[in-house]
Order: C-alpha cells, then structure tokens, then sequence
C-alpha cells in the first residue's frame, strides 16, 4: 500500500489530532526492582544476574524501597496522587527476552494517579493531564543477529542480556491531549522535555534517551474537525529523542489524514519509528483487547506508604522547573526570547552553575550560548556533555573582568579547552595568552601608532575621542591581540590630549 | 536391618548426643534401608549417598569437637523435589526439569544445612505438585509401602512414603492443597502445613504461591515439632513471610505429651462429614474424637458454611497462579529443549518443549487457570474465587472465636489402588476436600494417624487446624492425641517389612 501523505497545515483544515505518550523512564537506583543485583548500565552481558531477575524456578521477588520512593517523589513533582494501598500484577505473554515470561507490573492499582504538567509552547501554556504512573520492571535486552532489519524477523539467532532484566522502570501515561491544533507536534515535545527536566532535576533517573534510559511510545488518533468522538488511534514505540518525538507526531498526522481522506478506516497497530527517515512503518496489530491476564503479584505484599513517608518525601522535592525559570529569569534580567533560547539549548543549569561560580548571568548566557553552543552543536553532543565545565566559564570569565584577557584571548582559551589541552592555566600559558598591559611595553606600542597615523592623531587631538579605535585596532594588531585594549586606550587619549 | 532407622529423629539426636551412635552410622543405615526398599516404593527420584556420607562425617566431626550446630546435626532428611538444592538436581517431578541442577539452595535446604542434617536425596511427587496420588510423577508413581499397590498420597506422596517406610526419619514436603497432610493421613505419619508465611518459600518452586507452604513430614508429632522450629522463622527473601518468631512449638509437643487436654475447646467441623467419607475413616475419626474428650478436651460442633465452596475457589485461584508460574519453562535458559524440524521459531521451539515437557494434569490446570484470568472471564472466576476465599476466612474466624482448634478426618477414604482415579480428576480433586480450606485461610494443620481402617487395614488420619500463628496449639492437641492412640505405623505392619 502507498502512503498519501497530506502536507501538515492541510491536515488541520479537516482534523483534530488527539495524542497521548506513554514514557518509560529507568530509574537510577543502586539495584534492581526486585533482587539485590547492580543496576547499572553497561556490564558485560548477563553478568548482572541472579535466580530472581533471571526468573529461576523458585526465585521471588522483593520489591526494592529506594524505587518505590523514587515513584512517590515523581508522582509528587507531577502533581499526583499517591495511593494508599496499590499492588503490584503480572503481565502475562510470552517473549525470550522475558524470563518469567510475565512482567511484574502495576495494573488498576498504579501507586501515582490524577498528575498533570502545565507546558509552555510558543507563550502558550496547555495542561497535559497525567492518567497515572505506575513501578513495573524492565525486560532483558535481545538482539537480532542476521537479517536485514535487526528485528526478529529474518534474524539468524538472537542474543538476550538479562542485565537489564529486573531494572525498576516508572511509566507514565497521560490522558489524551486534546485542542492542541497545530502546535501538536510541539505540545508533545515540550511535554517530554518538561518530563525530563523535571526527572533531572529530581535526580532519580539519568533520562538519557539516547541510551533507552528514557523511552516512548506515541499514540495519536484524528477525528474530524468539530467531532467530539476520538479517532482509531496507533502506537508509534520507542520514539527516543526530543526532535523525533515531534516528528513522529507529524507524520503521522499526515498519514492519518491520507488514509482518511481516502475513505479507508485506520488500522489500530503498533509502528516502528526510523530516525534517519523520521517516518513510521507497521509493526504489530494491536487491539485494546491484548489479553495480558493480569492479576495481583501472590509473591508481593501490597505496597501501603504512609502519610507521614509521603510528606517527607514532598519535603524532598526540588523547586518545580517552570517556577525555577521564572525565578532565574528575574534573577538574571534575561528578556524573554533570551530564557527561551537558553533553556532550548538545555543551557539553563549550566548558566546556573557558572553564575553560582561568580561570573556575571549575561557573561555566562555569551559563552554557553555562542562558543559552546556552536562546538557543541559541531560536535554532535548534548551541550553539558561539551567537555568544558561551569567552573572553567568562570574562570575564563574572572580572567576577563580582571583585565589579563580579552574576549578574543578568551575564545582562544576556550579552542584550547574543546581540544582538551589541559586547564586553563595550563593553556593560558602554553599559548601565550597573558594580556599585555605593561605601560611601557605598551606605550612603545602607542607611539609607532601614533607616528604611523599622524591625520587621525591630529582628529583625536581635535577632540573626536571615537577616533581613537583606528589607532586601537593597529596596537592590537602589534601586539597579535594581547593587548588590554581599554589601557591602550587610556594611553592613546593621554598621549594626545 | 540396622534397628537405628526404627528410631524417631529425636531419638536420634539423643544417641548422637549422648555419643551412641555416629551421623555416618544412622545414615549409611537409611541409605542401606532405601537400597533395600526403595526399588519398591519408589519414594526418591534422586539418592545422595555420597554427599549424604560427606555431610555425617562433617557432623562427626563437628559432635566430636563439642560443635553441633542443632539438636538435629547429623539426622539425616529426605527433601521434597520441588526444593532446590544446589549440586542435586532439582525436576518438580516434571520431563521439563529432567536435569536441571539449580545454582542456589531454598532458604528452607539452606536451613537443614547450616543445621548439620545430612541429605539423603530428593523425594518424588505429582508433577509441580499437582496431585493426590503421586501418579502424575513423570518419572512413575510412588507406593504406598503399606500395600504397594496403593498411592501414597499426593503430592508429596515421596516424601511420605520415604517416612513410613523408615527410608528416611524426617522429611520436608510442601503443602498447597494438602499435599503434605493428605499423604501423611494414607501412611500413618504425621504432616504438618505450617501458617502461611511462617516458613520461607524462597527457593520453592511455586505451584499457587497464595498457597503453597512448607513444612515437616515425620513419624512422630515431637519430630514434626523439631523440625518445623528448625525451618521456621522470617526470610527477607520472601516478601510474604511473616516476623513473628517460630518457637514454643517443641514445647508445645512436650506439653500435649503428657495427655492433658483440660480446658481445650475443640470444634468437630459439621460440613466435613456425610456423603463421600468413607464409614472406616469415620468410624477411626470418631474414636478419636471421643479420644479428645477422654483426654478433657470440650469438644462441640461448629459450622463453617463456605467450606463447601473451597475446593471451586480452590480449583481457580491454584490454576491460574500455576498458569503464570509455568510459563517461565520455554526452553529459552533451562531443562528441556525440544526443536521442531525445520526453520522454528523461538515460539516454535516454546511450544513444542512445553508439549513435550508437561503432563496432562499440568496442561490441563495451564488451560483452566489460563482461561479464569481471561478478559472478560476475570471477575466471573478469579474475582468470585477470591470473595470466596475472604469467606472462609471469616468462617475460620469465627470458628475459632468459640473453639481453640477444628477437627476432621484428613483425607476422605484411605489409601485407593493406583489407577483408580488417575481417569477421574474430580474424583482425585476430591481427595482434599477437608485439607484445601486451610490453605485458602492460610491457617495451620496437621494431620496425626488416628489409627487403621477395620475393613483394609491402611491408616486414617485426623487433621486439626489452628489460627494463623497457633500453629503450636495443633502440636500440643496433636501430641495428646498420638499418646492416646499409640503407635499406628510400624515396620512390621509394611509390604516393605524387615
């Protein structure tokens, strides 16, 4: 079947788009969900493993506390819920990479319920409304040896690493997000990277979707325009950066509508999602009846927090992101479109870091926003990931504002710390970066200016001070740009005055 | 013969104690004893000579030192084989499991190990412990050493037959629907089903986790007692296992001992009775009702109206507990591997191991436990099972508001030939009628032999049934009854004799 795809704005003249992302985040923990086994990224394959989380006859499981609070402290920051008494069920099916063949998962009994998290999208903010999060395991991870697609299908044999098997997961599901027209694309991605923020800042999950520590699934349904009655809907899986999150959204908008328009009914399935295209391809049919047989964990007691526990917890909780922006935006004097560029650059905490180092909000926003910004963007790399830290911005920064370099030794500075050439010290010295502002050193330099210019001389004499840049500029260029050009300054003026 | 296998556990460790006999003595006896017998009964899938032997000299050693680490160092035990133990294989009686040697120990082994009981091996039973028979064993059937053309029981027909036939001085079984007592009642030993959760499950390879329990078999009440203090006792491994310590419960033994039952109210459960029990086991029942009075105990009749519903609760929440559980053996990590001709699948590959690997009565229960939980399904059957099950636990409590323990015949009828019900499955669910709604409640029983049948000569026994964590009433009110009645099994009275 070829796919019409209806361009993007013509989608909306006759549709609605619903849309709704299920998010399953890794938490950070010591151990896994219910054995005593690391939890970390990375071992060799299945050297993580034990009877429970391998699912040996006779294991059992012990749900691990540290996620069970990690839960609550999401739940919290996503204005939920918190259960009073939730169990723990088994998803039933079959899979190789599963090895009880169920997963312990939460059913109708989540431990976080009714959240919500307030999006800003181009200076509009719309509620997405958070139907529940709920602690469940990971499975093992398998990969497809042979065959072309790297799926299962087509593939010579597979390998499973039961590492991953047991790592504690949050997923949270929102309600459909309806009334976001156009701007759906955008929603959904502002509603991941606010998620993000917020699981950063609470410190319970690396959230690296790059690495799968952060992963979803979007689904999205149209109906027509005015209608109050969603559409079929599909479930795009593992849909793992900001960028194709938005994408995914788009297409299949697109699809959606050529499909409709063309008088055929969607077909409820799963869709894989290909980065390098940023289309959708059928993956498994998928009916609302996937018969899983839930029921509740025996080898579980149910899970029962306290009143008490929750508050403490709700004490732990860091400053909500959209507030934290406010704030530093006052703090800071940035303009509105300057807050936004920062924090889509994922540069805020980092600025915070510099600022907290001593250098001035508007020196940090120029470094982290320009230099770095354009190095990390050259680089391919998230900008924390760079490989230059807040503390070496402030000091670069101090440097400057004490007059021993100029911004342009400054960049200089940074090429050296990019390129991983040692502190900055270190670079400092190696390439000859000190400023000069040595009188005598520079007043030779004045004089042969001086000489060298006699009619713009003779300006500046005359009073026209704002000459004094063309004499500046060939000190500068003497002294290869060493010079503290605002003593050069002070000296040119004195000598004609 | 050596005469050391005719003596109880506590026996036993008296004479190792007091430096009259050796742990390498009284176990190259019992091994001696199964060599002898056991090509009969059948009781063990595994024997562990050589480890058992290394395990007593250990002992020895340890006595000789003034180490023993347990009353119970150097008795040895037989191990149901649905326990894992590490360096012994471990099949569930299942073709599914054939050679699976685990790499862990249940805390339960790890117990009787770190206590100094030298294994003998691993006792055979209806595969994954679905059974009343032992017949569903995939390695062949269990004998009733009594009469070796009757069951032993189910599912721990091994065990229990291990016990009676003097192959094994104590052992432990599991019991989910009365697996541990119902075997005891058909050959005249003594099984206990401890409270739910008071005995660790880590490490036991689940049929219906909601309901399965460890716990002793034994020839004697005191013995039982022993080793279910030895096994007792909070498992953090085990999320549903209770922090009350297990103790008193030798004490307990000691006390019933004596014969004094005055001030004990006992319950005669009235639904527990009528159609379907045999007139011998009644008549056996009775005696030793009016035993109990003799002894001073108050006895009366209670009612408990739900029990009538157990065994349908019962026959739902266990099959889709087991349907879940079983699904972990797709030949993927572990035992048997069956692959199809061709290109199969992994899928392929699942289904064929599975269909090769389990019985018909594992199949059967897969398919009825999958279809209770089925969408649409859930409520009529899972959710009306476990309404059923907070029913009974209401009657129990009520019950016992009025009396301290209840009373019933264990099992039905004694020991049938083998094959008489293997067609009939209701007919063998009907087996443990009077055993399941302990385990539906949770609450403790055991079941003590009350003597033999006047028309075959097999053994009756009597189940009482306590509060959850009372399970010390049932040794006390156990042992007084055992005193009374005298010895019911004994060499002699074996097809298996001398």
């Amino acid at each position: 079947m070829t796919e019409t795809l209806v361009p993007f704005d013509e989608v909306l003249e006759r549709y609605d788009p619903a849309f709704g992302l299920e998010v399953h985040v890794e938490l950070n923990t010591n151990t896994k969900m219910f054995c005593g086994c690391p939890a970390t990224f990375g071992g060799e394959p299945n050297s993580q493993v034990c009877p429970t989380c391998l699912g040996l006859p006779g294991s059992m499981p012990v749900v691990n506390a540290k996620a069970v609070e990690s839960a609550i402290r999401i739940g919290l920051a996503l204005n939920g819920s918190i259960a009073e008494w939730c169990r723990f069920a088994r998803k039933n099916y079959f899979y190789p990479d599963m090895p009880k063949n169920f997963q312990t998962s939460q059913y109708d009994e989540p431990i976080v319920y009714d959240g919500y998290l307030d999006v800003e999208v181009e200076g509009e903010t719309f509620r997405v409304e958070i139907e529940r999060a709920h602690m469940e395991e990971d499975t093992g991870k398998t990969t497809h040896i042979g065959g072309a697609t790297g799926r299962i299908h087509g593939a010579d044999y597979s390998l499973v690493d039961y590492n991953r098997a047991g790592i504690p997961l949050i997923e949270i599901v929102t309600r459909p997000i309806l009334g976001t027209g156009a701007k759906a694309p955008l929603v959904a991605k502002a509603y991941v990277a606010a998620l993000r923020e917020i699981l950063l800042g609470l410190g319970v999950s690396d959230v690296r979707m790059d690495q799968g520590s952060m992963r979803c699934d979007v689904n999205l349904s149209l109906s027509p325009k005015g209608s109050d009655k969603l559409g079929t809907r599909t479930e795009t899986k593992n849909v793992n950066s900001l960028r194709s999150v938005e994408r995914a959204v788009r297409f299949e908008m697109s699809r959606h509508a050529g499909i409709l328009d063309a008088g055929e009914a969607i077909f409820q399935e799963t869709r894989h999602f290909h980065e390098d295209t940023g289309t959708t391809s059928a993956g498994r049919p998928k009916s609302d009846a996937d018969d899983y047989r839930y029921f509740p964990e025996p080898d579980l007691v149910p899970v029962a927090p306290s009143r008490e526990w929750v508050e403490e917890l709700r004490a732990t909780l860091p400053e909500p992101p959209a507030e934290k922006r406010a704030r530093l935006q006052a703090e800071w004097g940035y303009s509105d479109l300057e807050m936004r560029d920062v924090w889509a650059a994922g540069a805020l905490t980092l600025i915070e870091a510099t600022v907290a180092e001593g250098a001035s909000a508007q020196a940090a926003r120029k470094w982290w926003m320009a230099e770095l910004s354009r190095a990390a963007n050259d680089r391919g790399v998230e900008l924390a990931e760079v490989g230059v830290t807040p503390a070496q911005v402030a000091e670069v920064q101090k440097l400057v504002d004490g007059g021993s370099l100029t911004d342009k030794l400054a960049r200089q500075v940074f090429e050296g710390l990019l390129a991983g050439e040692g502190s900055v010290a270190e670079i400092i010295d190696a390439r000859g970066l000190a400023v000069v502002s040595d009188d005598g050193a520079l007043g030779a330099a004045v004089d042969e200016a001086i000489d060298a210019q006699p009619a713009v001389a003779e300006k500046i004499r005359g009073g026209n001070q704002a000459a004094a840049g063309a004499l500046i500029g060939a000190v500068m260029k003497a002294t290869g740009g060493k010079a503290d050009a605002k003593r050069v300054r002070e000296l040119i003026l004195e000598k004609l005055a | 013969m050596s005469e050391l296998i005719l003596k109880t556990a506590a026996q036993l460790a008296d004479a190792l104690a007091a430096g009259e006999t050796t742990s390498v003595e009284l176990t190259q006896a019992h091994l001696d004893r199964i060599a002898a017998v056991d090509g009969d009964v059948h009781a063990f899938l595994h024997i562990d000579a050589e480890g058992a032997l290394s395990q007593a000299a250990a002992s020895d050693a340890r006595r000789a030192n003034g180490d023993a680490l347990h009353a119970l160092d150097g008795v040895p035990i037989a191990v149901k084989d649905v326990l894992t133990t590490t360096g012994l294989p471990t099949t569930c009686g299942s073709k599914i499991l054939e050679g699976w040697v685990p790499p862990y120990d249940a805390t339960v082994v790890k117990k009787i190990k770190n206590a100094g009981l030298p294994i003998l091996g691993k006792t055979n039973m209806d595969e994954f412990a679905m059974g009343s028979s032992t017949e569903h064993s995939a390695y062949g059937p269990t004998k009733n050493p009594w009469k070796l053309d009757r069951i032993p029981g189910g599912s721990g027909g091994g065990s229990a037959a291990a016990v009676a036939a003097f192959e094994a001085p104590l052992a432990l079984g599991t019991d989910t629907g009365g697996s541990i007592r119902q075997p005891g009642a058909v050959t005249g030993t003594v099984g206990v089903k401890p409270t739910y959760g008071s005995v660790s499950r880590y490490g036991l390879v689940a049929l219906a986790n909601s309901l399965d329990q460890v716990g002793p078999v034994t020839r004697t009440v005191l013995d039982s007692a022993l080793l279910h203090e030895l096994i007792g006792g909070h498992d953090p491994l085990d999320s549903t296992s209770t922090t009350t310590p297990v103790t008193g419960l030798v004490d307990a033994a000691r006390a019933g001992g004596t014969g004094d039952l005055k001030g004990v109210k006992v319950g005669v459960i009235k639904e527990l009775a009528g159609e379907g029990w045999a007139p011998d086991v009644m008549a056996k029942f009775n005696e030793s009702v009016d035993i109990l009075t003799k002894l001073g105990a108050d006895v009366v009749e209670v009612s408990t109206p739900s029990f009538q519903h157990a065994m349908a609760a019962y026959y739902l929440i266990l099959p889709a507990e087991c349907s879940s559980n079983l699904a972990k053996f797709d030949a993927m990590r572990y035992g048997l591997r069956v692959t199809p001709d061709g290109d199969p699948s992994a899928e392929d590959v699942m289904k064929a191991s599975r269909d090769a690997g389990f019985g018909d009565e594992v199949k059967r229960r897969i398919i009825l436990g999958t279809y209770a939980l089925s969408s649409g399904y859930y409520d009529a059957y899972y959710g009306q099972a476990q309404k059923i099950r907070t029913l009974i636990i209401e009657d129990f409590k009520k019950a016992f508001e009025q009396v301290d323990v209840l009373v019933s015949p264990t099992s039905p009828s004694t020991a049938f030939p083998l094959g008489a019900k293997l067609d009939d499955p209701l007919a063998m669910y009907m087996q443990d009628l009077a055993t399941i709604p302990a385990n539906l409640a949770g609450t403790p029983g055991i079941s003590v032999p009350a003597g033999v049948s006047d028309v075959d000569g097999l053994p009756v026994g009597v189940q009482l049934l306590a509060p959850v964590l009372e399970d010390a009433r049932l040794y006390r009110v156990g042992a007084a009854l055992e005193g009374a009645i005298g010895p019911v099994l004994s060499i002699d009275k074996l097809e298996v004799a001398r």
